[in-house]
């Protein structure tokens, strides 16, 4: 079986088989993870020294620190403040919220961070480049943060025919899309609508709070994303979003999709924003096989009782082969299934919180 | 060389970066760990934000005094001084 990297509030866990390793970067937080092949990625929050960048070329044996995003300069005439809370916008990375490599290239990567900056590399992270193109765009300055004081990019996909095109995900600003690169941006959110807003800026697609975007690699014009008020799926490259209904909540942040089936997608659902808990505190996992017209609700395996997991935006993935799935929760649970989703097996319940779970690909 | 400054860093940061204490020249806080970071740059990141000020929770102290600029770290410093580069408590 694949590798699984588990980051977590206190460290990094690799898994082998069922088999949890050594921890790395033990006691510091683990924001987000990349593999591939021998090379891994780590992102490193350590508090008060800030966010940093780790990398292995031997899979996770050895590490050496390359460079984290660093923002360039704040003009000192820059009126740069959040327009919803007067705070001015800090030029300054806090964490490293997500990362992703192009198909083609290994080497060259795609950085997500709070604040909501993006960030591209061509040399395996020994640099990095602000992507002036979307942090310039005057609807920047009003995307407002979902749980952290200010926004970030959380979720960032490659299309697999066109390293060109990528779509960003922001709490709370909505999706972007590039095809030339990062060239010029478009926001690419139409048809999510937001109810924590006032009627006038519900549709406003740059303050949409899709938690997590992700995509089907086989059918890249489709898209899921769990939203702070539902979940939309796209079927043709997030030029419009529809809202899929689930039950028993459509509030969550974890999404998955199907490698190849676009119809394919699994979600964990809990009650919605102020409590943050499973539907009575039994965790579930929904999975729909019809594009969002039916769900199944699973449980087999995943505790019924008493249980106030939440599964993080990053805390849930699939394999490849599209049967393998793992999952990490606040609590410390790590659950894996090998039939879809069918069933879950613990393989700890006493890890760190669960900031991050990723297969290696 | 006469006297010059002597930078310390709290040993939590040791962890994470290789940060011996520096005898270094500088008249201010900003030129000291300006040649602490010319020796050492994987220094720099864990200590100065993006901007170039000290990190929201960092704290650097000149002979027990908490440095009063930490965006441009203009704090003077005597030929004799140390630097103590610290956390900022925050929590419990």
């Amino acid at each position: 079986m694949d590798d699984i990297l588990v980051g977590t509030r206190k460290g990094l866990f690799a898994l082998r088989g069922t088999e949890i390793g050594r921890p790395s970067f033990l006691g510091a937080a683990v924001t987000a993870v990349l593999q591939r092949g021998r090379t891994i990625y780590a992102a490193v929050g350590h508090g008060h020294f800030g966010a940093k960048l780790h990398r292995s070329r031997d899979g996770g044996e050895s590490w050496e620190e390359v460079a984290a995003p660093s923002w360039p300069p704040k003009p000192t005439d820059a009126d740069d403040k959040s327009p919803m809370t007067g705070a001015p916008w800090p030029w300054s990375l806090d964490q490293i919220w997500t990362l992703e490599a192009d198909p083609r290239d290994p080497d060259a990567l795609w950085c997500g961070t709070i604040p909501g900056g993006l960030f591209h590399s061509t040399d395996g992270g020994v640099s990095w480049r602000l992507l002036r193109s979307l942090w310039d765009r005057p609807e920047r300055k009003r995307w407002f943060g979902g749980g952290y004081d200010f926004p970030g990019i959380h979720s960032l996909s490659v299309d697999p025919r066109d390293p060109r095109r990528l779509l960003a995900g922001v709490s709370c600003g909505g999706a972007w899309l590039t095809q030339d690169g990062g060239e010029s941006w478009s926001v690419a959110s139409k048809g999510m609508f937001a109810a924590y807003m006032p009627p006038v800026k519900r549709d406003d697609p740059a303050i949409q709070d899709p938690h997590r975007i992700v995509r089907c690699a086989g059918s890249p014009d489709v898209l899921w994303a769990q939203h702070h008020n539902g979940v939309f799926r796209t079927t043709d490259g997030a030029k419009s979003w529809s809202e899929v209904t689930i039950k028993p909540s459509s509030f969550g942040f974890a999404v998955a999709a199907h490698p190849r089936d676009p119809e394919t997608a699994w979600f964990v659902p809990a009650v919605k924003d102020e409590m943050r808990v499973p539907v009575e505190g039994a965790l579930v996992v929904t999975r729909t096989r019809d594009g969002g017209k039916s769900f199944q609700t699973l449980r087999a395996g995943l505790p019924q009782k008493h249980a106030y997991h939440l599964i993080y935006r990053h805390g849930l993935d699939v394999a490849p082969d599209g049967q393998t799935l793992a999952m990490g929760s606040t609590t410390g649970a790590l659950w894996l299934s090998q039939d879809a989703g069918e069933s879950w097996t613990a393989l700890s319940r006493d890890l760190p919180p669960v900031y991050c779970v990723r297969f290696a690909t | 060389m006469g006297l010059v400054p002597r930078v310390t860093f709290t040993a939590n940061l040791r962890r994470h970066v290789d940060c011996p204490s520096a005898d270094v020249p500088g008249a201010t806080v900003g030129e000291a760990l300006a040649a602490v970071f010319a020796r050492s740059p994987a220094i720099r990141g864990y200590i100065i934000d993006d901007q170039g000020a000290l990190r929201r929770h960092v704290v650097a102290f000149v002979g027990g005094e908490a440095v009063r600029d930490r965006v441009g770290l203009t704090d003077a410093v005597a030929p004799d001084a140390e630097i103590a580069v610290m956390q900022a408590l925050s929590g419990g």
